[in-house]
């Protein structure tokens, strides 16, 4: 059962997190894009924060959908439309309580709904290499932080063929993938959240 | 309302948006509906979807609009933007694989000639290696 105040809490965590580790993000993006990961994620959860009770008060999933958009127009750079298409989608496929099988199958869908809107798949150095891991470790009920941290830490000897990143060629091997960093912040808040309550 | 294609072009630089734009104007004339953004929400350099969404509206043709964008952000925002919009538009918005600049001023040269929106393209991506 998600309530408000509990859903609150959630989206507080996750926006809080990711607006805490701006900087990381940035630095992080620095190394191999354009430097703007942390600031524009940290624009686009300020906007979801402004509006947090808005979103607490809705159904599970027409607040994923309203976070979805605001990050959209907000976050700016490729992260918006693909962090916008990972929220609105497990919005389009979760019900108002779901299970943890309903997680793992909207998670599913989510996943190939980023990879379409990135032209992206998994071992190129992006979100979907966290993503991925994640949503195997919710299926088998396993440590879904730990797996988040684990793959992001497991993009840094990928070498990137999407995005800025690509550029780079070889020498984006050795860092850390910003977009997959954030992603497996995004996943430890929403786990410690859910696992407190 | 435009008898030709629009066209919309989409960088992370405003400066750049809008000197293509000046580009395409001074070549090619009035006769084509043109639009441009460039810039994050914050006002950096990035792209954003809600520009995107008025540029679209701003040189929207019944025959159509072509998008011309530079980096992976620009893409990925105007296929977005492309997704918003209503379902009659959608299959009259495409994005061209182009270099921004010389594929502005080459859309725009096709389209002023009345072209459809798929030859706009397919004149656009020919300056694209492969």
């Amino acid at each position: 059962m998600v309530d408000t105040a509990r859903q609150k809490a959630l989206i507080e965590a996750v926006a809080e997190a990711v607006i805490a580790h701006a900087g990381e993000l940035t630095a992080l993006d620095q190394a191999i894009g354009d430097g703007d990961h942390g600031i524009n994620m940290k624009r686009g959860f300020e906007a979801v924060l402004a509006d947090v009770d808005a979103h607490a008060a809705k159904p599970l999933p027409e607040a994923l959908k309203a976070i979805g958009m605001a990050l959209v127009m907000k976050v700016g750079g490729a992260s918006g439309p693909l962090y916008g298409t990972l929220a609105m989608t497990l919005g389009k496929e979760l019900p108002a309580e779901p299970s943890r099988d309903d997680l793992v199958r909207a998670l599913g869908a989510a996943i190939e709904a980023v990879k379409a809107r990135g032209k992206s798949d998994i071992g190129q150095k992006t979100m979907l290499d966290v993503l991925v891991p994640v949503r195997d470790a919710l299926a088998d009920g396993g440590d879904v932080a730990g797996a988040a941290a684990k793959a992001a830490e497991a993009t840094v000897p990928m070498k990137a063929v999407r995005g800025r990143a690509s550029f780079l060629g070889d020498r984006s091997i050795g860092h850390m993938d910003p977009g997959a960093r954030s992603s497996a912040l995004i996943v430890a808040a929403v786990a410690e959240a859910l696992g407190e309550a | 309302m435009s008898d030709n294609v629009g066209i919309v072009i989409v960088s992370h630089s405003a400066d750049v948006a809008r000197g293509t734009a000046d580009m395409v104007r001074q070549m090619v004339g009035d006769e084509v509906p043109l639009a441009w953004c460039g810039g994050d929400p914050g006002g950096g350099l990035g792209t954003n979807v809600e520009s995107i969404l008025k540029a679209i509206d701003s040189a929207w043709s019944e025959r159509g609009v072509a998008i011309l964008v530079d980096l992976g952000g620009a893409e990925t925002n105007s296929e977005m933007a492309i997704e918003m919009q209503p379902a009659e538009r959608q299959g009259r918005i495409v994005v061209c694989n182009a270099p921004i600049v010389e594929g502005a001023v080459m859309a725009a040269t096709e389209a002023s000639g009345g072209a459809t929106l798929d030859q706009v393209k397919r004149t656009a991506e020919e300056l694209s290696p492969g």
